[in-house]
């Protein structure tokens, strides 16, 4: 197995997604079958091949500098956990 | 031991459009909390940002005005973070393929020019306000949210670490600011945030080549806090490094009221952005052609600009400097000379009587209440000889209260230099029959003593006199 369970932790902790440790094993396990697969893509020849970022032939779309109405600030707010005068209201930033 | 410092900085531009990157939602400063949102710029599900036009314009031409190559082929990243400002959890921006690279800037400190380069350029989306219901972030209980601000346009400007001292860092800061006012992409008012940097500060002994650890410092918004935050910071790790302590690699942030800088910890220790490209924003590809017409747009720059207020008008370095860090103050000064006024005494007024003036009442040049004709004008009339220098003055402070030309102050006033010879002797031979003293000094060999005598005359003349023509005749008087 090649991901470890802190490897497993860290990308839970950058992703904010609580494991419980019974649970562990099952998702280290599962991350590191799906890096296998993924790793299936190294076997084909890309020497010829450009990085390719874009699936679409789409370039250069763009709008012109020209404001649009805005949401009222009721229907922006609508789906806050919480708010206060006007504003979307967060929990404590940093830690004490 | 002795250590030098190693110092770069990313500053953070907001440009000027009317839109945000990626919507429509306005970017005037000021609004109520959340009125300029949607559901692109709130990062709802479903939405689909489009370019505005204008941010590729204004970073491109940044991109030329700092010497860097234009990358034909740029796109756009998500550079994932979990913070309230950010609605989307994460911020769109460049990574791999900015819209503009190695590029420089010449900064000039102590007389000596240093090129200062530039790593990169690029476009991103400005974040959201907190507004902290403690005194600072670290003893709020909760914070508030506006997001108006997110998604207006920003450039990043990166250097390369090629500064090693505050003075330089500021120097270099103005320098960027003054170009991108030039070209008009940015208002560049720092107070609203408009221009902001993040510093990075290593030290390592002098003569030696490899980096130090460093520390950062984000979010300064004020010349004086760059210049202040690094001093600190050169001092706090001189001292850590000399009592056998390691630099640690942190954040730290700026704190005004008690001049230090402070570690912050934050509960995302580890900086993991996992870029990614931005799937929903397709490539922009620019044409050499493109660029090349965006090229031919850009104004005269500061450094261009500088060199003809030295090389045609004959300003000394330093005054053609001053003139030409704002394009406000460079634009001014060629409006007074228009009209034919001595470019020199313009320089002298502009950032003499005129930047005193203006400095006192808190204005800028824009609303200056003498107006760059006026000024030229009046220049003309001392190099006329119609007013002395010391009249000119009054008349300037007159200008400055009223509308009036200056040639209508010098007449109302009865200001006119008295040039009439046989007037300037009567006065002339009055001060030297009054004053025996200076005029036995100067008789006796202490040709100093004629400046009180011309003081004297020109008071006795209400200023009025040519003074020119006073020390002439006087002296003739005095070695008859």
């Amino acid at each position: 197995m090649k991901v470890s369970k802190k490897d497993m932790e860290n990308v839970a902790v950058l992703s904010r997604l609580s494991i419980p440790e019974a649970e562990a094993a099952q998702y280290t396990s599962q991350l590191d079958a799906f890096l296998a697969y993924v790793e299936n893509l190294k076997s084909v020849p890309t020497d010829s091949v450009k990085p390719t970022t874009y699936a679409l032939p789409v370039q250069n779309v763009f709008r012109e500098d020209v404001v649009k109405p805005s949401l009222e600030r009721e229907a922006a707010l609508a789906n806050a956990p919480l708010r206060e005068d006007g504003y979307f209201k967060v929990p404590r930033i940093l830690e004490e | 031991m002795n250590y030098e410092a190693v110092i770069g900085l990313e500053i953070h531009s907001e440009l000027k459009t009317n839109t945000k990157i990626f919507c429509g939602c306005a970017t005037s400063f000021g609004a109520e909390q959340n009125t300029h949102v949607c559901p692109v710029c709130l990062g709802l599900p479903g939405v689909l940002p489009v370019v505005n036009k204008r941010v590729v314009e204004f970073a491109i031409k940044a991109g030329l005005a700092t010497n860097c190559t234009i990358n034909n082929y740029s796109k756009f990243d998500r550079k994932n973070y979990y913070y309230p400002d950010l609605p989307k959890n994460f911020q769109t921006s460049q990574y791999d393929l900015p819209i503009a690279e190695h590029g420089y800037v010449d900064i000039e400190v102590d007389g000596k020019t240093k090129r200062i380069r530039l790593t990169r350029i690029h476009m991103e989306e400005d974040a959201g306000k907190l507004v902290h219901s403690g005194t600072t972030i670290k003893d709020s209980a909760t914070s508030n949210v506006d997001y108006n601000r997110t998604g207006v346009p920003l450039l990043e400007i990166v250097s390369e670490p090629d500064m090693s001292s505050a003075a330089e860092a500021r120097t270099y800061m103005e320098k960027v600011k003054s170009i991108l006012e030039y070209i008009d992409v940015s208002n560049c008012r720092m107070e609203q945030g408009n221009l902001r940097a993040d510093l990075n500060v290593s030290l390592r002994p002098v003569g030696t080549t490899e980096l130090g650890t460093r520390t950062e410092m984000k979010n300064i918004n004020s010349f004086k806090a760059l210049e202040d935050a690094i001093s600190y910071e050169i001092e706090r790790q001189t001292e850590v490094l000399e009592d056998g302590g390691h630099i640690v690699q942190e954040t730290r942030t700026w704190d005004p009221a008690r001049g230090i800088t402070l570690s912050m910890r934050s509960k995302e220790e580890a900086h993991d952005y996992r870029y990614m490209p931005e799937p929903d924003l397709p490539p922009i590809v620019t044409t050499p052609e493109q660029i090349e017409r965006y090229r031919q747009e850009l104004p005269e720059l500061p450094d261009a600009r500088q060199a003809r207020l030295t090389g045609q008008y004959g300003l000394s370095a330093y005054d053609a400097a001053v003139i030409t860090a704002s394009r406000q103050l460079a634009e001014y000064f060629d409006a007074v000379i228009v009209d034919g006024a001595d470019p020199k005494l313009a320089a002298n007024w502009i950032m003499g009587d005129l930047a005193k003036n203006l400095n006192a009442e808190g204005k800028t040049i824009e609303d200056s209440p003498v107006e760059a004709k006026r000024l030229g004008a009046m220049i003309l009339l001392i190099s006329k000889g119609t007013i002395s220098s010391k009249i000119a003055k009054k008349v300037f402070e007159e200008m400055w209260k009223s509308p009036d030309d200056p040639e209508k102050i010098v007449k109302d006033k009865g200001l006119v230099q008295i040039t009439d010879t046989k007037a300037i002797e009567a006065i002339v031979d009055a001060v030297i029959a009054a004053n025996p003293k200076p005029v036995a000094d100067y008789q006796g060999g202490n040709k100093k003593a004629i400046g009180a005598l011309v003081g004297q005359v020109m008071k006795q003349s209400k200023g009025k006199a040519n003074p020119a023509m006073v020390n002439q005749l006087l002296a003739a008087r005095l070695e008859q």
